[in-house]
């Protein structure tokens, strides 16, 4: 089962990857978007970290609602209403359960990339953090280290696709041969649910 | 025709130079539209490109008069702000509304139709018909 300390592990994991990796998101984001998805992130999950130090919320689904409304409100980028609608929305899924199960969290985790993609627009293929996504969603029923490895071959396999969404899109075939920096950053949130269960 | 009858206006861009001019020019345009609460929320709040949560949210609370407030916004993370701003459900003042609409024409079309104390779906219609306005 899964608990509330687990779910702050999990943002903690995802804050160090993202200050981290910044630098490399940021430059990714350089020649298909405006070279600033590593410092905007990186400043929306330090918020993340700060907010739930303060409120410390003792459920799953309040860790994720409360990690989601930070996002949005200091991310700065199209970033924080993306990956703060995905928590928010698998959060508020989560209900007010003191544990969930991993199928569960599966499940509500679908239901927050499902509203990611109609707040976007985007589909599997259009070169965007649901490339990285729905590929970890589809492994998640074979443990948090599958979801991570679907999720780096999803990101890595952007990098050949045209960006159909986003600034990137107004590229059009010279978004090809960049990996996505969304589905990169997706990637490292992935990642940090195996972090977090310490698999 | 009483100003707390009037829609409020909240333009959203990526820089506050672009929200404040249009927003200045909407109301210069519109005449005597000086009685419309217009607001402008661009840029972050650190005054560099990008789109504020906090400052939307300021803005439509800023121009909420009771009739509703409608949103207009450039592209990309402005769009996606006020949606899941939206979605949120208590953020923003109740009868706020996300209004489909090119920027600069849909605003002014907005602040003229507001400052004739038209309600919100009027505002809105105005709006969205600014697309329709061919140039060539």
């Amino acid at each position: 089962m899964l608990d509330a300390e687990f779910f702050r592990r999990w943002m903690a994991a995802t804050a160090t990857s993202v200050d981290r990796e910044a630098e490399r998101l940021t430059a990714l984001d350089s020649p298909i978007g405006d070279a600033d998805h590593g410092s905007n992130l990186q400043r929306g999950f330090k918020a993340v970290t700060a907010a739930l130090e303060k409120d410390s919320p003792d459920t799953p689904g309040a860790v994720l609602t409360l990690a989601g409304r930070v996002l949005i409100s200091t991310v700065g980028g199209a970033s924080g209403p993306l990956y703060g609608t995905l928590l928010r929305s698998t959060g508020k899924a989560l209900g007010d359960a003191a544990e969930v199960g991993e199928e569960q969290f599966a499940e509500a985790l679908r239901a927050g990339v499902d509203k990611v993609m109609a707040l976007g627009g985007a589909a599997p293929g259009d070169k965007t953090m649901i490339d990285a996504l729905v590929p970890a969603l589809d492994a998640l029923g074979d443990g948090f280290g599958a979801a991570r490895a679907a999720a780096e071959q999803g990101a890595e396999a952007t990098i050949p696709l045209q960006a159909r969404k986003g600034r990137a899109s107004y590229l059009g075939e010279r978004s090809i041969g960049h990996q996505d920096p969304g589905a990169t950053s997706s990637a490292l949130l992935i990642a940090g649910l195996e972090e977090a269960s310490g698999e | 025709m009483s100003d707390d009858k009037l829609v409020g206006i909240v333009l959203v861009s990526h820089s506050a130079e672009v929200a404040a001019s249009v927003a200045e020019l909407a109301k210069g345009l519109a005449g005597g539209a000086t009685a419309v609460p217009v607001a402008a929320a661009g840029g972050t709040e650190g005054g560099g490109i990008g789109t504020s949560a906090e400052l939307i949210a300021a803005a439509a609370a800023a121009v909420d008069r009771g009739a509703g407030v409608a949103v207009l916004t450039d592209l990309g993370s402005a769009v996606l702000t006020v949606k899941a701003l939206l979605a949120e459900g208590d953020e923003l003042p109740d009868g706020t509304r996300l209004v489909d609409a090119p920027f600069v024409e849909g605003a002014v079309a907005a602040v003229v139709t507001a400052a004739t104390g038209a309600d919100l779906g009027a505002v809105e219609s105005a709006a969205a018909e600014a697309y329709t306005y061919r140039k060539v």
